[in-house]
C-alpha cells in the first residue's frame, strides 16, 4: 500500500490536540509508517504555499483541530478541504466549537474592548485596536479578520468524520488509525467514538438518582466511590458521549462534556437540563413551592458554562441574542 | 402601526391542559388566535430541546401547560417540568432572551376560562416584547 499523505492544522485551539497525537507515544511510529506528514504547522516547517500548489484531493487525511474564529482559519479550512480526500474534525473545538466557543456569549466588539482596553493589566490610552491592514514603507501588511462568532468546523466546510474529546483520547486516535489502515471506516459523517454515555464507562457506583440539592466542591466530602451526581456535584456525564473512559472522573473531577452530545441529541445542555430536572429535589417535590424550587436550582450558577462548556457553537441557540428594548 | 402577529407555541399535556383547551373551545370563549397547540402526553415529556427548537424556528413565546401539582396523570411529570422550566429560563436569560417568553402554567380540564385568560394575557405580553429575532445560521451538524 502506498503511503498516505496526512495534514494536521490548528484553528482556534490551544495545541493540546497536536500534543494528543504525540501522546500515542511509541504508536506514533505506526502513524508515521502509515502516513507522510505533508503539513503540520506546530511540528513541521511547511508553508501555506506548499499546500496551495499541490493538486486538489492529493492529501489523503486532514486532521483539523480547533474551531474557526478568524479569516485565516477559515481560509486554511477551505484550502485543506479542497486538497484533502477525507477531513476529520479532530477534538472538541473542531467538532463543537469547544471552550473558545463560549466567546459566543459576547459580541465581537465586547471581546475586542475587553482584551485591548478594559482588562486591569492593559494600558491603552490611545485606543489602539488591531487592524486588518497596515501600510509600512515596504508595502501593506495584513492580519486575519476577527469574525463575529466562533464556529465548529462543519459550519465552514464539509466534514467527513468527527473525533471528539479535549483532547481526543489516544485509544480513539488509534482506533481511527486502524480504521484508515484497514479501510474499515464507518459511513461518512460518523463520530469515531462509542455510542454510549460517559456513565456507561464511569467506574463509580450508581444507586438511585435522587439528589436533594446541588452542591459546590467545598461542600462535599467525596467518598471516592459514589456517583458524583448522586453526591450533589454537577457532573454532566449522563448527557455526554463515552470514549474518554471516565478520565476526569477517575481524577475525581466531574464530567464537563468534551466528548459532545450522545447520538441523536442536538443540544447537550438542553438534554442535561432534562436530566437535572428529573433527579434534583425529588424528595420534597410535592410540598415545595415554586420559589423554593427556584432557590434550589439557583445553585446552578453559569448554566451555559456548566452545561455547554464545549458545545455552545453547535447548540440550538448558539450565541448571545440581542433583543430590542 | 401594528407589527407582525406574534407566534406562540403551546405544549399542552393530554390529561389536563389539552382538555382545558377543549373546554375553552366548546364554551366559545374569545381567545387570541395567534397560538399553536402541540399535544404531549405529559408536561414532563416536553424535552427542553423542543422549547429551544420552537424559539429557533420562529416562536416568539412558548407556554407549557400541565396538570396542577398533585394531579399529574403520571404522578410527578409536572414537577419535572417545573424544574426544567426554571433551568431553561436561566439558560434563556444567559443567552440574552427575555425569560418571560417562556411560561409554565397549571391548567386543569375544568379550567377553560383560565386557559383562555392565560393565552390572551401571554400573547399580549409577547406583543409588548416584540418579535424574537434569531438570526441564527442554520445548524449544519451532519451527525444528527
Amino acid at each position: 500500500m502506498a503511503k498516505l499523505k496526512m495534514a494536521v492544522y490548528w484553528g482556534a485551539a490551544c495545541g493540546g490536540c497536536d500534543v494528543a497525537i504525540l501522546d500515542t507515544q511509541e504508536k506514533i511510529l505506526e502513524i508515521a509508517e502509515l502516513a507522510d506528514i505533508v503539513f503540520w504547522p506546530i511540528a513541521v516547517d511547511l508553508k501555506y504555499e506548499d499546500i496551495e500548489t499541490t493538486e486538489d484531493e492529493s492529501i489523503d487525511i486532514c486532521l483539523y483541530n480547533g474551531s474557526v474564529r478568524n479569516s485565516e482559519q477559515q481560509y486554511v479550512a477551505e484550502l485543506l478541504r479542497r486538497k484533502s480526500k477525507v477531513v476529520i474534525a479532530f477534538g472538541a473545538c473542531a467538532c463543537f466549537g469547544g471552550i473558545p466557543g463560549l466567546a459566543n456569549l459576547f459580541d465581537r466588539d465586547q471581546i475586542l474592548e475587553r482584551v485591548y482596553k478594559t482588562t486591569p493589566s492593559t494600558s491603552n490610552p490611545d485606543n489602539i485596536y488591531p487592524q486588518t491592514e497596515v501600510k509600512v514603507k515596504e508595502g501593506t501588511l495584513f492580519l486575519p479578520h476577527f469574525q463575529a462568532t466562533v464556529s465548529a468546523l462543519d459550519k465552514v466546510v464539509e466534514v467527513d468524520y468527527y473525533i471528539p474529546g479535549c483532547p481526543p483520547p489516544v485509544n480513539l486516535i488509534m482506533g481511527a488509525v486502524d480504521a484508515i489502515k484497514t479501510g474499515n471506516l464507518p459511513p461518512k459523517g460518523s463520530v469515531l467514538a462509542p455510542e454510549k454515555s460517559v456513565c456507561d464507562e464511569c467506574p463509580r457506583e450508581r444507586k438511585e438518582k435522587a439528589i436533594p440539592e446541588i452542591k459546590r466542591f467545598y461542600q462535599v466530602q467525596d467518598d471516592g466511590k459514589t456517583c458524583l451526581l448522586e453526591q450533589g456535584i454537577l457532573c454532566i456525564g449522563p448527557a455526554v458521549r463515552a470514549g474518554c473512559e471516565g478520565a476526569c472522573i477517575k481524577a475525581n473531577m466531574p464530567c464537563r462534556g468534551c466528548m459532545g452530545p450522545t447520538p441523536g441529541v442536538i443540544d447537550q445542555g438542553a438534554k442535561m437540563i432534562g436530566a437535572i430536572g428529573s433527579v434534583v429535589g425529588l424528595a420534597d417535590e410535592e410540598i415545595m413551592s415554586e420559589s423554593e424550587v427556584q432557590e434550589l436550582l439557583d445553585k446552578v450558577e453559569d448554566i451555559i458554562g456548566c452545561l455547554h462548556s464545549f458545545t455552545l457553537p453547535v447548540a440550538l441557540i448558539n450565541k448571545k441574542i440581542k433583543e430590542k428594548s | 402601526m401594528k407589527g407582525p402577529d406574534p407566534k406562540v407555541v403551546m405544549f399542552c399535556c393530554n390529561w389536563c391542559t389539552y382538555a382545558g383547551a377543549d373546554l375553552a373551545g366548546t364554551s366559545r370563549l374569545q381567545i387570541n388566535p395567534n397560538f399553536r397547540v402541540i399535544r404531549t402526553m405529559c408536561s414532563g415529556r416536553v424535552d427542553p430541546q423542543l422549547v429551544l427548537e420552537a424559539f429557533l424556528k420562529g416562536a416568539d413565546g412558548v407556554i407549557i401547560g400541565g396538570c396542577h401539582p398533585g394531579d399529574c396523570h403520571y404522578i410527578s411529570g409536572n414537577y419535572k417540568a417545573l424544574r426544567r422550566v426554571v433551568l431553561l429560563k436561566k439558560l434563556l436569560s444567559q443567552l440574552g432572551i427575555n425569560q418571560e417568553r417562556l411560561r409554565l402554567e397549571w391548567i386543569s380540564a375544568s379550567e377553560g376560562k383560565k386557559f383562555a385568560a392565560v393565552v390572551n394575557e401571554f400573547i399580549q405580553k409577547i406583543e409588548s416584547l416584540g418579535p424574537l429575532e434569531l438570526d441564527q445560521e442554520k445548524i449544519s451538524r451532519t451527525t444528527l
